[in-house]
């Protein structure tokens, strides 16, 4: 099916039902319930769910694939941004243009800076990368004000030309931003019993270009150039004296994982239709590089769950306090609450970044290949050994008989 | 002229002269063996016919055209490839994938990027691919992870991966290292039955003489850099220089 052979159709099939009824899977208990707490089934962040996870099966392609590790790929993020951005101020509201000239833009950046850095591999390269993003955060936070918007980030205004569209709305707003008239922020609800769910177009519609990007990645990894690219990991001596000049697959693999980058902040631009700075960040270079570890680097679904994994922990560890807790433990006698919830205070809330670090340690220790291999440990324990260790990058482009 | 025409190639490592003015013909759909003692410079020889070493001075040419300049990628697809002293496989891949990579840079060239294709439609060349794995015996060993076989079967693997790209002009640098016995009897009859079948130059760097002497037509002895003799393998047994330089030293 879609030039896929049947496992890969089994777990694209998987992930595009996943994608279709998030909204219920993340939003597994009833709003009032005391464990409402955990439910993800918002559109703020089920958006990012699938907007990092575009972001982070791009730079598998490149990390994953070819070995080499992009310090710098925040750079593209924020440059698919303003892009998008720039298309809502002088275009239109419309988010199809806008993230097409995100891709266009943060692809011609990749190609200059990959072609720079790729003069170098292994931590010279990263170097590289790192130093070429921390300069474009830079110029973005000072120089470039005029394009960037300097520190206050660049924001829509009353004033902007958008030539397609209208300037302003009937009411004297800002228009948001929609596809063909159908707002991004449009949300429907739906309430079964004490359960309640929403559908946003925003989120479907950055889910499927989720899936599209999942496709095209799986099509990429069993390709000759997905090879290619693995053979650059794998012996790069060997390589040219086969014939073949591994510096065009490198980059090419560079831009594409920087036009992927260049997608989500285009995506993120038009679910909230402004960019920042920060967004390039050397903090944001590292975290997709956590998530594509943390799922699996080199397998073709880790990527979607480490970022998922690490949004949540974001966006729902952070949110516990010390009062919830205090209401989780109310039934204990009221020494040991107070015990239990002053052991637990350290992980939640800001200190969510001391669980990540931890459970980051322990799968790179003991689970070296990500969320997905502890997947098939746990399948191959109920003894059904599935689609998932199908998974393992050396088993998955050798051609069938 | 020979299809491989070395010339006065010198190349000093600091003070030493791993190579001193080499002068080396081998003619077209022949095997020529290098032999010498350890250190004489052959795999240095090798080395600046394949772009990964530049001589100091001399020139190489191959086919009518100087090899000199031209990096790694461009030597092989003029028609060299080379088996290395120490194995040079791809490591993470599958033994059949480590066939199929030849194959595409053969059919292909240096960068023709396939991004969409599926490795598993190009069904004319799995089946080379599996052919020449049936040639070197190791057809059952397709699906193994490359990096986890012996020395002999990756020595096996990578003269499959070169011949698979029907070179003009094959390297070979000590093929039969580590190899057991049957394994290297094989060997000698597998490049045997090449040499029959197809145009193929083979220049072998051997210390195993039963290999040498059963594939050599002719057999070149480097010494310290410098070609001592050239000759026909009957002469070179009984040859003086060759006794006290290499064949009564350690053989
Ligand atoms: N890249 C290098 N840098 C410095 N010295 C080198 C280099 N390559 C080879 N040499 C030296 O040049 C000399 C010739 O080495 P070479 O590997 O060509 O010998 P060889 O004939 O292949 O020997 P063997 O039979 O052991 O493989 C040796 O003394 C070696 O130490
Ligand atoms: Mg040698």
């Amino acid at each position: 099916m879609f030039g896929l052979d049947k496992k890969d159709a089994k777990l694209l099939l998987i992930v595009a039902a996943l994608v279709l009824f998030a909204p219920f899977l993340l939003n597994p208990f009833p709003t009032d319930s005391a464990m409402a707490q955990f439910n993800a089934g918002y559109p703020d962040l089920m958006q990012r769910f699938v907007i990092f996870g575009i972001f982070a099966i791009g730079f598998n392609i490149l990390f994953g694939l070819t070995g080499y590790l992009s310090f710098g790929h925040a750079a593209f993020l924020g440059v698919g941004s303003y892009s998008a951005v720039w298309m809502f101020k002088l275009l239109s509201m419309n988010v199809v243009p806008a993230i097409i000239l995100s891709v266009i833009v943060s692809g011609l950046f990749a190609v200059v800076i990959g072609y720079v850095s790729l003069r170098r591999s292994g931590i010279y390269f990263s170097i590289l990368t790192l130093a070429f993003a921390q300069m474009s955060f830079a110029l973005a936070y000072s120089v470039l004000t005029p394009i960037t918007g300097g520190e206050t980030g660049l924001q829509l205004a009353l004033d902007d030309p958008r030539i397609l569209g209208v300037a302003q709305t009937e009411g004297g707003n800002i228009p948001v931003p929609g596809i063909f008239g159908l707002e991004m922020r449009s949300t429907a609800e739906l309430a079964i019993g004490p359960w309640e769910f929403v559908f946003n177009v925003g989120y479907y519609f950055s889910g499927i270009l989720m899936l599209a990007a999942f496709y095209l990645a799986i099509r990429i990894f069993r390709s000759p150039f997905g090879m290619m690219l693995r053979a650059v990991k794998s012996n790069q001596q060997r390589m040219s004296y086969t014939g073949l000049n591994p510096k065009p697959y490198t980059l090419a693999a560079f831009v594409i994982s920087g036009m992927y980058a260049g997608l989500a902040g285009g995506l993120m631009a038009a679910m909230d239709p402004l960019a920042g700075a920060e967004r390039m960040f050397w903090t944001a270079s590292g975290e997709v590089v956590l998530m594509t570890i943390l799922g699996g680097v080199g397998t073709l679904i880790g990527p979607v769950l480490g970022a998922g994994a690490i949004k949540y922990m974001e966006n729902i560890i952070s949110k516990i306090n010390s009062e919830i807790l205090h209401g989780w433990f109310a039934f204990m006698p009221d020494g040991l609450e107070d015990l239990i919830v002053a052991l637990i205070y350290p992980f939640i809330g800001k200190g969510w970044h001391l669980t990540l670090g931890i459970i980051f340690m322990l799968v790179v220790i003991f689970l070296p290949g990500g969320l997905v291999e502890g997947g098939q440990k746990i399948a191959r324990l109920f003894g059904r050994k599935k689609a998932a260790d199908d998974e393992t990058p050396g088993k998955s482009t050798e051609p069938a008989e | 002229m020979g299809i491989l025409e070395v010339k006065d190639v010198n190349k000093r490592f600091g003070g030493l002269q791993a190579l001193g003015d080499v002068n080396l013909s081998v003619r077209e759909n022949t095997v020529h063996a290098i032999i010498g003692p350890n250190g004489a410079g052959k795999s240095t020889l090798l080395n600046c016919l394949v772009g990964k070493l530049i001589p100091d001075t001399g020139s190489v040419m191959f086919d009518g055209k100087s090899v000199l300049g031209r990096s790694p990628h461009e030597i092989n697809q003029m028609g060299i490839s080379r088996v290395f002293q120490t194995p040079e496989i791809f490591g993470d891949l599958t033994v059949m994938e480590n066939m199929m990579i030849p194959l595409f840079a053969r059919r292909d060239g240096a960068y023709r990027l396939h991004a969409i294709e599926s490795v598993q439609s190009e069904k004319s060349l799995i089946e080379q691919a599996e052919t020449m794995l049936e040639d070197v015996n190791m057809l059952d060993k397709r699906h193994m992870h490359s990096a986890s076989m012996s020395r002999g079967d990756k020595r096996r693997l990578e003269m499959a991966m070169c011949l698979v790209q029907n070179p003009k002009l094959l390297l070979l640098d000590e093929p039969t290292a580590g190899m057991a016995r049957a394994d290297t009897n094989n060997t000698i009859d597998l490049l045997k039955e090449i040499k029959e079948k197809r145009d193929i130059t083979i220049a072998i760097i051997e210390h195993d003489m039963h290999v040498v002497f059963s594939l050599a037509d002719r057999i070149t002895v480097l010494a310290q850099g410098t070609p001592l003799v050239e000759d026909e393998p009957q002469n070179i047994k009984g040859h003086p220089k060759v006794q006290e330089a290499y064949l009564g030293e350690a053989h």
